[in-house]
């Protein structure tokens, strides 16, 4: 009885001091330095045969969605050796996420129409 | 009249290719509907198709006859064009209704619209309909999406070597299909690539120049428009193997519509889609497919039958639309 009780209380004494940590957390954002919370996803459009924005500019950690609305498929692939990141086909409505976890920039194209190009420079 | 115009006589033969500008005007003219230009001797004679038959059993002897069709983009299904498989089978239908049967196709790639196999598929099911006994395909930018073409060479690849590349011959005249669409770099065009280059210069060094060559391959090898990608970054070393020839033929497809240069000896030459028409170079934003009245769509899509008459000098292409 004794150890559950124990149990119980660390339980709910650790769980407290979190919640209060994060409550604590919230309340200290920054009024008054003139820098943003940095957003956490970002989009490109696909339509025309190009990306827009043709130049994304985003924080690390952020996850980019490429969604196509032309009315022909596209691919998003990086132009480095290693191919950091490569989608499948996307057909019309279809999209693609890539999170970009390294400060960077990362120019890209479309291996199916390999005139259209863009970039994500991750800051 | 004068006589020379009503014997479609060479006025002046600037470029020493046995055609004068009125001449190959006149017979481009006719292109869409159906005409039978065939050089014989410096001479431009031509026929419209429904008089090929009259051209006479001591010329008909040694020809070869075959189609080219191309962009078929089996599983496209918007605006442009909701119904792909049947304006495919307008054009088998076309095909069958020629003349002279085709000894065989070329398919100048964009056979599907994904890479996918029930698209594949389809389109096999639909050529087994048509007169002509083979086809030969070249793989377009929408057939290798997905695994960097292994399907597609499984499938297309027999008798290809390397990356599917081929060759063959036909009652002595010298086909060579390549693939322009493979490892395209950031902001590029078709790239043909080293091996593959390699490979046709030794395939044609030892042929005789006064063999007649088809140069077959989907992204055009003459530069259209690059601003849209229409164009091939290393097509002047593969065209420069070939400078000895007295005959080339290159036959493209990927640009959605008919045109033609000539330079010299070598006649470049782009087909309709069977699937839907794209703008003229600069006439739109993009080269995305154009939608057209669904009465006139038709006219904008077609075939492309090609004659060789032996010991003619060039061989006879005649586009024909589906409507």
């Amino acid at each position: 009885m004794l150890k559950k009780t124990l149990r119980f209380t660390g339980w709910t004494i650790a769980f407290l001091t979190a919640f209060s940590m994060l409550a604590v957390g919230r309340v200290s954002l920054p009024a008054a330095t003139a820098k943003p919370q940095p957003a956490q996803t970002a989009e490109v459009k696909i339509d025309n045969f190009s990306f827009g924005p043709e130049t994304l500019t985003i924080a690390v950690g952020t996850t980019v969605t490429w969604t196509n609305r032309d009315d022909i498929p596209h691919t998003v692939v990086a132009s480095d050796a290693a191919k950091t990141f490569k989608s499948k086909v996307l057909d019309t409505d279809e999209k693609f996420s890539f999170t970009f976890a390294k400060a960077g920039t990362y120019p890209y194209f479309c291996s199916v129409h390999p005139k259209m190009t863009g970039k994500v420079v991750v800051q | 009249m004068s006589d020379a115009k009503k014997k479609d006589e060479l006025l002046v033969d600037h470029n020493k290719d046995g055609v004068d500008r009125r001449g190959f005007l006149k017979c481009m003219a006719w292109a869409g509907t159906g005409a039978f230009c065939v050089m014989s001797g410096g001479v431009l004679k031509s026929y419209s198709l429904s008089r090929v038959s009259e051209i006479g059993a001591a010329d008909a002897a040694g020809e070869l006859s075959f189609v080219q069709i191309s962009d078929s983009h089996m599983g496209f299904n918007k605006p442009a064009n909701t119904d792909v498989a049947g304006t495919l089978k307008a054009a088998i239908d076309k095909i069958n209704a020629l003349p002279v049967a085709p000894e065989f196709m070329l398919h100048t790639g964009d056979v599907s619209h994904l890479s996918k196999p029930e698209e594949f598929d389809a389109v096999e099911q639909i050529l087994k309909s048509s007169a002509a006994k083979e086809v030969f395909y070249v793989p377009g930018e929408h057939d290798v999406l997905n695994d960097d073409g292994k399907d597609f060479l499984e499938r297309y690849g027999k008798g290809s070597v390397g990356g599917g590349w081929r060759s063959f011959d036909k009652k002595g005249v010298h086909f060579i299909g390549l693939v322009n669409v493979m490892n395209l770099k950031a902001g590029g065009l078709g790239t043909i690539g080293k091996e593959q280059l390699e490979w046709m210069e030794k395939d044609v060094k030892h042929l005789k120049s006064s063999t007649p060559i088809v140069v077959f391959a989907h992204i055009p090898l003459w530069s259209v428009y690059p601003e849209w990608g229409w164009g091939t970054e290393d097509s002047a070393q593969a065209l420069g193997y070939l400078k000895k020839f007295g005959s080339v033929t290159v036959l493209n497809g990927h640009i959605h519509q008919v045109m033609q240069k000539v330079e010299g000896n070598v006649t470049f030459h782009t087909a309709a889609s069977t699937a839907f028409p794209q703008p003229s170079p600069g006439k739109a934003d993009s080269p995305g497919p154009m939608k057209v009245p669904a009465d006139q769509l038709r006219s904008v899509l077609g075939i492309t039958d090609v004659s060789s008459v032996r010991g003619r000098h060039a061989l006879a292409v005649i586009d024909s639309t589906l409507a």
